[in-house]
């Protein structure tokens, strides 16, 4: 068996395994969630209290868009990145994904392209400008520092991340599955990732072109969103949103996806209604291209866009309710067991029909013009990403963490963390509809004493350094765990999928023998076939490779041009990715 | 779709279908370039044009990527992204009041 | 790569169609702008005044026949007849090259009538439009001049026509992009 090194700095430099490029993805994005958090605590520090002192106002600037933007892409993105990485090659019965050595490059982009945009926090030029960057606050005139060049090239770098990790992933799913694995068969998890790699690859081109001419506005001096020239900022709000809504849908759909594998499995019960949850995934997905405008309701488009948009927003909410119906229809008369990882699919349950239910009431703008801008906003899409998209993500870590490293984290620890983030984020976040709809607005530093939201506003501080103690005790959890939590074994929760048919942590080449699926429920079906005869020849794993990693250095160096003002590092830039483009397209690698 | 046992890379046209779409193309083009140029044409203009170089994009796509005789899951993979920038675009001719073409 | 798969469909091929659909949002995205903005640049120059039909005519032919050469060196590869392979490879290339040639041409012509990227809403749009499915065209040129050497090196023969197919599909996406451009940008002014 030719592996390659399996310990050592150079073994992860080079890796193209998707479980350690998986690892990679877990560990960056635990810490950009730890980064995100903290600006989070400080926020909430600054407005425990009318008139806070804490931060400036500039300062406050920076950490809310710096708090947006590292949640959405720095942290969730990636930390569903390392779930499609750890476990959907392993659902699918796969050695690895298709394409190993472009995987290894998606996760260089990304980690270099998070580098690049939280580089500024060290020249105090931070981002500023909102994470949905609207022109003309974000343009040369209003902007003129580089915080916002390092916004634009960050989200531009990590872009191509996305873009290549989707690519990959689609045609892992559609090409590599294990014999008999019909789509129809296919693991939700796998469905919605492969749901949301298409609205990856199609909305991302779209905030590239967005931010490709707020670029050439604040490099080149173009007039693309300057209204005396013609330009319309309003196009940049069309173009972001037309990302930025199915974006929504790229951070849900995965948390979708694990709540529709945990929820059968400590129910011991299959998904009620499998078919239909997959086709209101696909739909939710179609769907949500068509409603990006209700972010701009408040624009004023005229009542014909308005009504189209309200309509199609409304009626998103029925492939989304189909599919909350049928996890709770998957719990009836189930052998229900209440471990940590089915707390948070509960909780994600509960929590996501809460923010679909204020997401559907500004779906209507004469209700939306009352809302936009305000606390209710902030309330209603942490209800979705934190309450929906975090709680998904949590119940995934307690459920695979013991296939990624072998052994359990403790149920004990993973109460506290569940009670604490449950409890906290209630807390934090149910009384911002109330501070929304009583006239608070949202991204202001302080507050007068006279709005009598104080109470209200120290309540919700307090909440959100209760989610930090929850944290805590998952930091403390996935820690402890690596050494001393107990050991897991193949198929710690008896679960119906392929992941669960092999050793924890897998070996490098993940199946002996490639299963020949017959059911959608191999697991339970075949009721544990014998163990796998060994292969008849030794398994080829394939050997790293330093390439990825030089030409995704390429990204950042061209990008150091702009905020640099050193017109020969694109050249540079570009000359180190072609040449790690080469040498990767010619470097003897069977796969 | 599943396991469809598709022989790929056989079955490609000849060298004569592509020379006759290549024909094809040209008029195409030059009646293209051709209509610019005449006045009486000016409110057909648009709708000819446009039906002229749809065709021309259909007929490089079927013949010359293919997608005529090869798996179908390519010209959804393909098909379902254009329609989705089609219909953004008629979009957002629409919201900034530009829906006529060339009007 | 030679494993049997799910779909029956070659995985490169297939990530390679994903591509050419994700592109088709980048496309659309900069031809959306560039309608929305026509005809909303408060200063001149305008389209009707600076579009050169003639000259873009020559090198929308020059793309066309580049597309048959094209495909005419994929069938060449599929037959194992690396001489014209190596022929119609270099050829399209050229014409890649030339097309770039007439773009460098009208771009520094634009710019002496006063059309730069900052004068008006029509230069930016346009520059950035064209500039990118220009951009395109580059790559594709040092995409098929590696190949045009493989096939001197010998390295290239029936058995990765793969390679070539999927180099073409690139090759004819951009010229179909052109085709769109074409009409949308130069002859319905
Ligand atoms: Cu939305």
């Amino acid at each position: 068996m030719s592996n390659p090194p399996s310990t050592g700095l150079r073994s992860w430099l080079t890796t193209t395994d998707h479980k350690r490029i998986g690892t990679l993805y877990f560990w960056t994005a635990f810490a950009f969630f730890l980064i995100g958090g903290l600006e989070a605590l400080i926020i909430r520090a600054q407005l425990a209290q009318p008139d806070g002192s804490l931060v400036s106002a500039d300062t406050y600037n920076q950490l809310f868009t710096m708090h947006g933007t590292t949640m959405v892409f720095l942290a969730l993105m990636p930390m569903t990145a390392a779930f499609f990485n750890w476990i959907v090659p392993l659902q699918i019965g796969a050695r690895d994904v298709v394409f190993p050595r472009l995987n290894a490059f998606s996760y260089w982009v990304f980690l270099l392209g998070g580098l690049f945009m939280n580089a500024s926090f060290l020249i105090g030029a931070a981002p500023d400008g909102g994470w949905f960057g609207y022109v003309n606050l974000t343009g040369p005139q209003y902007s003129p520092g580089l915080n916002i060049d390092f916004w634009v090239l960050g989200l531009q770098i990590l872009g191509v991340a996305s873009l290549a990790a989707g690519f990959n992933f689609i045609v892992t799913i559609l090409n590599l599955r294990a014999p008999g694995l019909t789509m129809m068969r296919l693991p939700v998890f796998s469905w919605m990732t492969l749901v949301t790699q298409f609205l990856v690859i199609t909305a991302f081109p779209v905030i590239t072109v967005a931010l490709v001419f707020l670029l050439f506005d604040r490099t080149f001096g173009t007039n693309f969103y300057v209204p005396a020239a013609g330009g319309d900022p309003v196009l940049w709000q069309h173009l972001f949103w037309i990302f930025g809504h199915p974006e929504v849908y790229i951070l849900i759909l995965p948390a979708m996806g694990i709540v529709s594998e945990v929820l059968p499995t400590f129910s011991r019960k299959p998904l009620f209604g499998y078919t239909v949850v997959v086709y209101s995934g696909v739909l939710i997905g179609f769907m949500g291209w068509g409603v990006w405008s209700h972010h701009m309701f408040s624009v004023g488009l005229g009542p014909i866009a308005d009504s189209f948009f309200a309509a199609a927003t409304m009626l998103i909410a029925i492939p989304t309710g189909v599919k909350i119906f049928n996890w709770i229809a998957t719990l009836w008369g189930g052998q229900i067991r209440f471990t940590t990882a089915m707390k948070f699919a509960v909780g994600f349950i509960a929590m996501f029909i809460i923010g679909g239910l204020s997401g559907v009431s500004h779906a209507s703008p004469p209700s939306d013009l009352q809302q936009t801008d305000t606390y209710y906003v902030v309330a209603h899409f942490h209800y979705v990403l934190f309450g929906g998209t975090v709680l998904g993500l949590f119940a995934g870590m307690y459920y695979w963490i013991p296939k990624m490293t072998g052994r359990l984290l403790s149920e004990r620890l993973g109460s506290w963390h569940f009670w604490l983030t449950f409890i906290g984020m209630n807390l934090t976040f149910f009384p911002m509809h109330f501070i929304g709809l009583l006239g608070m607005p949202r991204r202001i530093y302080t507050y007068a004493p006279e709005l009598g939201l104080g109470t209200m506003n120290l309540v919700s501080t307090i909440g959100a350094f209760v989610i930090g103690l929850g944290t805590l005790a998952l930091v403390i959890n996935v820690l402890w765990s690596r050494r001393h939590g107990e050991p897991a074994g193949p198929d710690p929760w008896g679960g119906a999928t392929l992941e669960w048919s092999i050793p924890s942590p897998p070996p490098p080449h993940n199946f002996d023998v490639i299963p020949t699926v017959t059911s959608r429920l191999p697991r339970w079906t075949t009721e544990h076939p014998a163990a796998p005869s060994a292969p008849g020849s030794a398994v080829h794993v394939p050997p790293g490779s330093w390439w990825p990693l030089v030409a995704a250095a390429g990204l950042p160096i061209m990008a150091s041009a702009v905020v640099t003002k050193l017109l020969a590092l694109v050249f540079l830039g570009a000359a180190v990715l072609v040449f790690g483009i080469y040498r990767w397209a010619y470097e003897p690698f069977e796969v | 779709m599943e396991s469809a046992t598709h022989t790929e890379g056989s079955g490609h046209p000849t060298a004569g279908t592509y020379l006759r779409v290549f024909a094809v193309l040209f008029v195409i083009t030059v009646v293209e370039v051709g209509v610019f140029y005449v006045p009486a044409f000016k409110p057909l203009l648009a709708p000819v044009l446009l039906t002229l170089s749809a065709a021309k994009f259909a007929l490089v796509v079927m013949f010359y990527m293919h997608l005529k005789q090869d798996s179908k899951f390519f010209t959804f993979v393909f098909g379902g992204p254009l329609l989705l920038a089609s219909a953004v675009m008629i979009g957002l001719l629409f919201l900034f009041g530009v829906f006529v073409l060339g009007g | 790569m030679t494993h049997a798969t799910s779909m029956g469909l070659d995985s490169r091929k297939l990530a390679f169609w994903t591509f050419i659909g994700s592109e088709c949002l980048l496309f659309g995205s900069l031809i959306s702008t560039y309608l929305v903005y026509k005809g909303q640049s408060v200063v001149g120059p305008y389209p009707h005044e600076i579009l050169n039909i003639p000259v873009t005519s020559l090198s929308t032919f020059d793309l066309l026949a580049s597309s048959l050469w094209m495909v005419l060196a994929l069938a060449a590869v599929q037959r194992g007849d690396m001489k014209w392979a190596k022929i119609w490879l270099l050829g399209v290339a050229i014409g890649g090259l030339i097309f770039l040639g007439f773009q460098v041409y009208e771009f520094t012509s634009f710019v002496h009538e006063g059309l730069t990227l900052q004068r008006n809403l029509f230069g930016a749009s346009f520059f950035l439009l064209t500039g990118t499915h220009g951009a395109h065209v580059a790559v594709g040129v040092i995409w098929m001049l590696t190949l045009w050497v493989q096939a001197l090196r010998g390295r290239l023969g029936p058995q990765n026509a793969i390679t070539v197919e999927i180099a073409g599909l690139y090759w004819h996406f951009v010229d179909v992009v052109w085709i769109i451009i074409f009409t949308l940008v130069y002859l319905l002014q």
